[in-house]
């Protein structure tokens, strides 16, 4: 057990791409956690998916020993919290279990959205924050420019800012001495019965599940016996340690300290981000504030293109959620996709990071329904009210009496250049202006926006028109009634309810004779005219007409071409296998994944 | 049964060839009409005795062949097989005046059909498509043949880039006037691995459009058809009872025996592929006797496909009831019988009396339905 006073915790904020991951690896590989052999590339982001976008999905910690200038050994706990706002609860667990943080800001890019959220978190977590600016040895660095920014955007004094490059390794020692000096030390009571905090979770093929804890009172040794407050469980702890980054097994952990439990826990399910982990003899009186249950934001269906990978999928999605228990999923039948699961995840990102890792690890290729929200249906007839998570599930309009839809609120970061554009596309999203501000070249706008209109296409939409200078955050704020309509899209007269969707009714017909054109041009022609309709109710607000194929032949075929023939028959029926019935209607996926990607500008 | 006989040579190889065809000098005229004995032997002790109703010999360029060998390989085939008293021997031939002055020989040699790779009636195009005649010596070759055999058929390509309709009516209405009584009318396909491919990828010219190409596949159906000559096949046209009697073994999925460099044959329910490289199928011949590269038993249900796709690119369209017959299998076992409803509702094929056809109006989808409609 380390005394408190040598203890610092401490997390790194940063937007993607400004350096968090190999400052990370610097700090490890300067207080000697690792050798140079052993530092594969930014070590602390496991899967490929997080090596690649730059982006952590579960939190990690690692434990530093560093020996400041006033010849003390100091015990930093570096932990390294999910990036995302679609992961903004396991961030404030993550961020609650430290004192402070490294504020990590592009020398040359400056403050982003993304990270202005987490700084607010961090900030309401009553963190001392120290401002890092990164990356100050290329040309285009503008160190007093981000100081500034830091000050005017944030509200920080930038001051004390450590200039670095983690990189080159310019100012390492400098965040590590800040680090003991101005991060304060934790408080706790070792005498206290335990109470410690369930930081995250994962499933380890040899460990079963890991469980991140913090110690808040009291202490954790292998053998106790400990009672999850909010599941009401007991677990018998088998093994106590810490990362450094390696598995180091330590005898106990005690207050302040972070580290890792293993209690023969099979899924990540029963282990709760936030819950209380105490003694199950001598328990503590008061659970940890902050507890909440995660629910899914977005939702979409998940299909296999062939339909024989059902099972595979089914199977997939289970080994995920293992690991993973913040997404749902409940098997969907659909006329035109066949079986399939509904899926419900935290957010955008979450979603493409699930879908990744089924294509990538599980090499399952799969179609994906339009993302659609949560609505509440406020029934007649004293129907009460009903969440509705699949536009094809809509029941009967009649008996709707209104439609609320979640809305966020969205802050956007913007060079002033793209600012009219970025005002428009907020304005088509039925966006509500909130605060407009200048800071130097940029421009910070908070709307107000249905969480329908982003779930689309919005962030392509506002990296492709500000050349990718904008960032975006949203937070979700509340459900409000919405004039909203179910658009289907019918073709060769039958409703592919895998396009079905809820549009606001004035923004309807223009969606719809924009799916429609986009079928006409994705959908290959056929032996037969397809006509193409999009249509509210019964009625038909867009249509477009797909010609029928009118040449398909070779013209030579002699004795020596049926072999060859016959091989481009059997490649082409291949090719077809999903086909459904003669006279329906071939709809390839890139179809499906193209219209619903549904950007204005094609 | 019908004999083909492969003779792989070319002056030069034409863009949009991907036949097995090979230009090369000093050819031994002795060594190759041995070795062409010498696998027609192979085959023959294999089929011996059985009735043989055509022989073809195509190519490459068999009009170069000596006319010597080819009457050699005739009077072999006559004592292998029992050859039918109006037998068809066809041998294609470029209309250049070299080859035209042999057309007598090999008239005497028996063949009896010729077909004429005239290709095109001007000659900007004959020049477009590699052809190394002009118009002039072709139908002055035509003419000599038309004079040397008692029947004669000639080649087109049409649908070449920027061909306008009233370019090909006028072309089509030229060839017709010359009353051959067949005529085989392709349309241009850019096929892999040939120049044209490489210059459509490399943007040189783009191939005509399938809307404007079945523009003109209407309009060549309807030209023949007002001429007496209509289609037998998707690009075949002749006068009644003048149809390639050895072509229409293909297509009915009738047993042929193939002989000479990259020659298909198929026999006893088994197909034969020879070497392609003439030095390959000379050397396989020294060494086995024969130039089978591949000799590959073919599945009953593959049968059943392959006579699909032959016979219904015939007018006459195909007897379920033989391939049944012959396959052993039952027509539901290699056929969608509900897609042949729907598609007859349609007016693209008809089904009566197990005989299928392709219509009038469907001709031009024909792969697509076959697509559609086989299991």
């Amino acid at each position: 057990m380390t005394p408190l006073d040598h203890i610092r915790n401490f997390s790194i904020i940063a937007h993607i791409d400004h350096g968090k991951s190999t400052l990370a690896d610097r700090l490890i590989q300067t207080t000697g956690g690792l050798t140079a052999r052993e530092m594969s590339e930014q070590v602390l982001d496991n899967m490929d998916i997080e090596k690649e976008r730059g982006i952590t999905i579960k939190a990690q910690t690692v434990r530093l020993d560093y020996t400041a200038k006033d010849g003390q050994t100091y015990v930093l706990n570096l932990m390294d919290t999910p990036g995302h706002v679609d992961f903004a609860y396991e961030v404030s667990r993550s961020l609650a279990a430290c004192e402070g943080a490294l504020l990590v800001v592009d020398a040359s890019q400056g403050v982003e959205a993304q990270t202005l959220a987490n700084v607010y978190q961090s900030i309401e977590h009553d963190h001392e924050i120290v401002p890092v600016i990164n990356k100050i040895d290329l040309p285009a660095a503008e160190p007093e420019k981000v100081k500034q920014e830091i000050e005017e955007i944030i509200g920080l004094p930038a001051d004390g800012a450590v200039l670095a490059s983690a990189k080159s390794g310019i100012g390492i020692d400098d965040i590590l001495e800040a680090l003991v000096e101005r991060i304060p030390a934790p408080k706790g009571d070792i005498n206290a019965p335990l109470k410690a905090m369930l930081v995250d979770s994962w499933y380890d093929p040899y460990l079963g599940v890991v469980i991140l804890v913090r110690i808040i009172d009291g202490s954790l040794k292998k053998g106790q016996q400990v009672r999850f407050m909010q599941a009401g469980t007991t677990h018998l702890i088998d093994r106590v340690g810490c990362f450094r980054p390696k598995i180091e097994i330590l005898d106990s952990l005690g207050p302040g300290e972070i580290g890792f439990i293993t209690a023969q826990i099979k899924e990540v399910s029963q282990t709760a981000v936030g819950d209380t982990i105490t003694d199950a003899k001598n328990p503590t009186k008061t659970a940890l504030p902050g507890f909440k249950e995660v629910q899914p934001v977005v939702f979409c269906g998940l299909f296999p293109v062939d339909a024989a990978d059902f099972d595979k999928l089914k199977e997939s999605l289970g080994k995920l959620r293992l690991n993973d228990a913040s997404f749902s999923f409940e098997a969907e039948n659909s006329a035109a996709l066949g079986f399939g699961f509904r899926c419900g995840f935290l957010g955008l990102l979450h979603l493409e990071i699930i879908q990744e890792r089924l294509s990538r690890e599980y090499d399952l290729d799969l179609i994906t329904t339009a993302p659609s929200v949560v609505y509440h249906l406020n029934m007649t007839h004293g129907e009460g009210s009903i969440d509705l998570h699949n536009p094809a599930d809509m029941p009967d309009v009649t008996r709707i009496e209104s439609i609320d839809e979640p809305w966020i609120e969205a802050t956007i970061y913007v060079p002033d250049q793209y600012l009219g554009a970025i005002l428009k596309l907020c304005q088509d999203r039925r966006g509500i202006q909130k605060n407009m501000t200048y800071v130097g070249g940029r421009v910070q706008l908070i709307y107000e926006l249905p969480l329908n209109e982003v779930v689309f296409d919005f962030y392509d939409r506002l990296k492709s028109i500000s050349r990718g200078y904008a960032s975006f955050d949203y937070h979700q704020t509340e459900y409000k009634q919405g004039d909203l309509v179910k658009m289907t899209i019918m073709v060769n007269g039958e409703v592919v309810d895998a396009l079905s969707m809820i549009v606001h009714r004035h923004a309807a017909e223009g969606r719809g004779r924009q799916m429609c054109q986009r079928m006409k041009d994705l959908i290959p022609r056929h032996l037969f005219k397809i006509p193409i309709q999009a249509a509210i109710g019964g009625k038909v607000i867009a249509r477009e007409t797909i010609g029928a194929m009118r040449k398909d032949v070779t013209a030579k075929c002699y004795g020596g071409d049926i072999s060859r023939k016959k091989k481009l028959l059997e490649k082409q029926k291949e090719g077809k296998k999903r086909m459904r019935q003669y006279g329906s209607v071939d709809i390839p996926q890139e179809a499906f994944i193209a219209a619903l990607r549904m950007g204005d500008d094609s | 049964m019908a004999l083909y006989i492969h003779w792989p040579f070319c002056l030069a190889k034409c863009p949009y060839c991907d036949f097995n065809s090979h230009v090369r000098s000093g050819i031994d005229q002795a060594v190759w009409r041995d070795a062409l004995l010498a696998d027609m032997a192979y085959e023959a002790r294999l089929t011996a005795g059985r009735p043989l109703g055509s022989i073809f010999f195509g190519g490459g360029t068999p009009s170069l062949m000596p006319p010597e060998t080819v009457a050699t390989l005739i009077e072999a085939a006559g004592r292998y097989w029992k050859m039918a008293a109006d037998i068809e021997i066809t041998l294609e031939a470029n209309p250049s005046s070299v080859e035209a002055d042999r057309f007598q020989s090999l008239a005497l040699a028996g063949v009896n059909r010729l077909s004429l790779g005239v290709q095109a009636l001007d000659d900007e195009s004959l020049r477009f498509l590699g052809r190394i005649h002009n118009v002039e010596e072709a139908l002055s070759a035509l003419e000599v043949a038309q004079r040397a055999f008692p029947r004669v058929s000639f080649d087109l390509i049409y649908g070449r880039p920027d061909q306008s309709i009233e370019d090909w009516q006028r072309e089509l209405k030229q060839a017709l006037a010359f009353g051959t009584d067949h005529l085989s009318l392709y349309q241009l396909t850019i096929e892999e691995g040939t120049r044209f491919h490489s210059l459509v990828r490399q943007g040189q010219f783009t191939p005509m459009d399938g809307d404007k190409a079945a523009d003109l596949f209407d309009l060549t159906r309807e030209m023949t058809k007002a001429a007496g000559i209509p289609a037998y096949e998707i690009s075949n046209h002749a006068r009644k009872n003048s149809e390639s009697r050895h072509n229409l073994t293909y297509w009915r999925y009738g047993d042929y025996i193939g002989i000479g460099a990259g020659a298909h044959g198929r026999r006893h329910h088994a197909v034969t592929i020879r070497h392609r490289k003439p030095e390959n199928w000379l050397a396989a011949i020294k060494g086995q006797h024969h130039g089978i590269k591949e000799e590959t038993p073919i599945t009953a249900r593959d049968q059943a496909i392959e006579a699909l796709l032959m016979g219904l690119r015939l007018t006459e369209g195909v007897d379920l009831e033989r391939i049944a017959r012959r396959t052993g299998l039952d027509v539901s076992e290699f056929l969608d019988l509900a897609a042949i409803q729907y598609y007859s509702d349609q007016g693209l094929l008809t089904f009566n009396n197990g005989l299928l056809r392709i219509t009038e109006q469907g001709v031009l989808l024909t792969d697509a339905l076959i697509r559609e409609i086989s299991l």
